[in-house]
């Protein structure tokens, strides 16, 4: 059998070019996301998808991918003014603003018994991903990288202490806002190739793995961004030959390398 | 610890009427402090005085009324005022992979620090935190650190820009005596040796007998202010702390 052959389907080879570009892009963002304890956040901006694209349907909107983006970067910016507001645990009030935009998104949705039409997000299909739908994911890889050079520093100045960055002239806000819409961006524009359901584990298990074995944030983007492409690549071509669902082989993969991380981390005390 | 440069003495720092109020309660109130560089001064005051929030306001942290003017004493003239500021503690828990460098760097440098080391900064760095004898540490992680050097690491980083004001929050935990011991000998030679003003956040009242140079004495409002001796051995002080102990 001829290992390279699921490269002859042209779906296969967007869906690789796919990988080759989301993967990265996630392992990069999950290092932060990890570190701001931000898990939560993410997963609450994934669910949102629905409820933007609820709200396209309802205003009759052509194009409810205009909707589901412009919804998940209000809710991004409306998540991160609430907590910086409210004093009760950061969680307790993501989890609300969650519950109730899924709520109000599933409701909307179901209306006329017609939810099956979206039931395809909940798990995504890279497969069906068009070459101009990757021109666009390239985009926000190049937007995020630009941002990454400029503004990690100051993304983690500030997550380390908030008032120090301030003393030092480091705009906080404007960190946090930024990288709260770009997390917004990425997860919207991969959302219907990965699956709401588990884009989350995308974002979060490169970047946990990654921390069980690196003492530094070189090492850290390092194996966070390795991880990422190789449980990607291996996972579309073991999902082709197995014949499942490509976004969960893919997080299986992460899992395991994350179980084996931990394992060697914990015995090599790092 | 080498010496940098002698305070002059004649640089100034002026608080006038400084104010905070947070969601219509009023925290600060009419705050007024004369601060000169070379001297060490030492706020105190009970659990919710508003030690915290004298220093935010004053790194610009939260909004506050009135103002703050860093002067030449000679001529008058009105500068910029460049604050130092240590933390009690930084937001690392276990396994968090931010080194000594990486967290010092972020602050102070524009090369990206997932991407390389800067030649420049780097050396720069271990310079600084020669100063309190604690370059082995740079490629560290921050969260294995002990209290004492993490308190050293971060003294290093508050003076890499000159600040012409260093503001302290005492460390609270994580520090045994002997390490307080340490801490504020640090500090002591710190003021002696370099030319700032410090502005200490304390919790312990025996050293701040033992080394400040002005106390003031906060609860809302500027309560009391002077020498060690005005301030302990005044009614002020007794109704604030009882007996004389705090009760933190």
């Amino acid at each position: 059998m001829d290992f390279f052959s699921w490269l002859q389907y042209d779906f296969m080879r967007y869906a690789f070019l796919a990988v080759l570009i989301i993967t990265p892009l996630f392992g990069l963002m999950g290092t932060m996301i990890v570190n701001r304890k931000m898990a939560f956040f993410s997963d609450a901006l994934g669910h949102s998808a629905l409820t933007g694209i609820a709200v396209g349907v309802a205003l009759g909107v052509n194009n409810t991918s205009v909707s589901m983006v412009a919804f998940a970067i209000v809710f991004a910016l409306l998540l991160n003014l609430i907590s910086s507001k409210v004093s009760s645990a950061t969680d307790t009030v993501i989890s609300v603003f969650s519950s109730c935009s899924i709520a109000l998104g599933l409701a909307i949705l179901s209306q006329g018994g017609n939810f099956s039409r979206y039931s395809g997000l909940l798990v995504g299909d890279i497969l069906s991903i068009t070459p101009q739908e990757i021109v666009y994911l390239f985009i926000i890889l190049v937007v995020t990288l630009v941002f990454w050079i400029f503004g990690f520093n100051k993304l983690l100045a500030v997550s380390l202490n908030r008032a120090l960055a301030k003393s030092l002239h480091i705009s906080a806000g404007w960190m946090e806002n930024l990288f709260a819409v770009l997390v917004a961006l990425i997860v919207m524009v991969s959302i219907k190739w990965v699956g709401i359901l588990i884009i989350n584990a995308l974002l979060i298990l490169p970047a946990a793995a990654a921390r069980n074995l690196s003492e530094n944030m070189r090492e850290y983007h390092f194996f966070a961004i390795l991880f990422s492409v190789f449980s990607g690549i291996v996972g579309l071509v073991i999902s082709y030959y197995v014949n499942v669902a490509t976004g969960p082989t893919i997080a299986i993969l992460a899992s395991i390398i994350y179980f084996a991380t931990y394992w060697w981390g914990s015995r090599n005390n790092v | 610890m080498r010496k940098i440069i002698v305070p002059c003495g004649l640089h100034c720092i002026k608080i006038n009427h400084l104010g905070v109020a947070l969601g219509g309660q009023e925290i600060l109130k009419d705050i007024n402090l004369h601060i000169h560089c070379g001297s060490l001064n030492v706020v105190i005051g009970r659990n919710g005085a508003g030690k915290s929030t004298l220093i935010r306001a004053i790194l610009g942290d939260i909004p506050h009324t009135g103002n703050i003017e860093f002067k030449d004493r000679e001529n008058g003239r009105i500068q910029k005022l460049k604050i130092g500021y240590v933390p009690q503690s930084m937001n690392v828990e276990k396994q968090t992979p931010v080194s000594v460098y990486d967290m010092i760097a972020s602050y102070q440098s524009n090369v990206p620090v997932f991407l390389k080391r800067g030649k420049k900064i780097r050396r720069q760095i271990e310079e600084h935190l020669e100063i309190f004898e604690v370059s082995y540490l740079m490629d560290k992680q921050v969260c294995n650190l002990s209290g004492g050097e993490q308190q050293r690491v971060l003294l290093s980083m508050a003076l890499l820009n000159s600040p012409n004001l260093l503001l302290l929050d005492e460390p609270v935990s994580g520090i045994d005596k002997n390490g307080m011991e340490l801490f504020y000998r640090t500090i002591y030679r710190l003021k002696e040796n370099y030319d700032l003003a410090i502005i200490l956040i304390s919790h312990d009242l025996d050293y701040v007998r033992q080394y400040a140079d002005k106390v003031v004495l906060l609860d809302g409002s500027v309560r009391r202010q002077g020498s060690v001796r005005e301030v302990f051995q005044s009614s002020e002080f007794a109704q604030v702390f009882g007996s004389g102990k705090e009760e933190t």
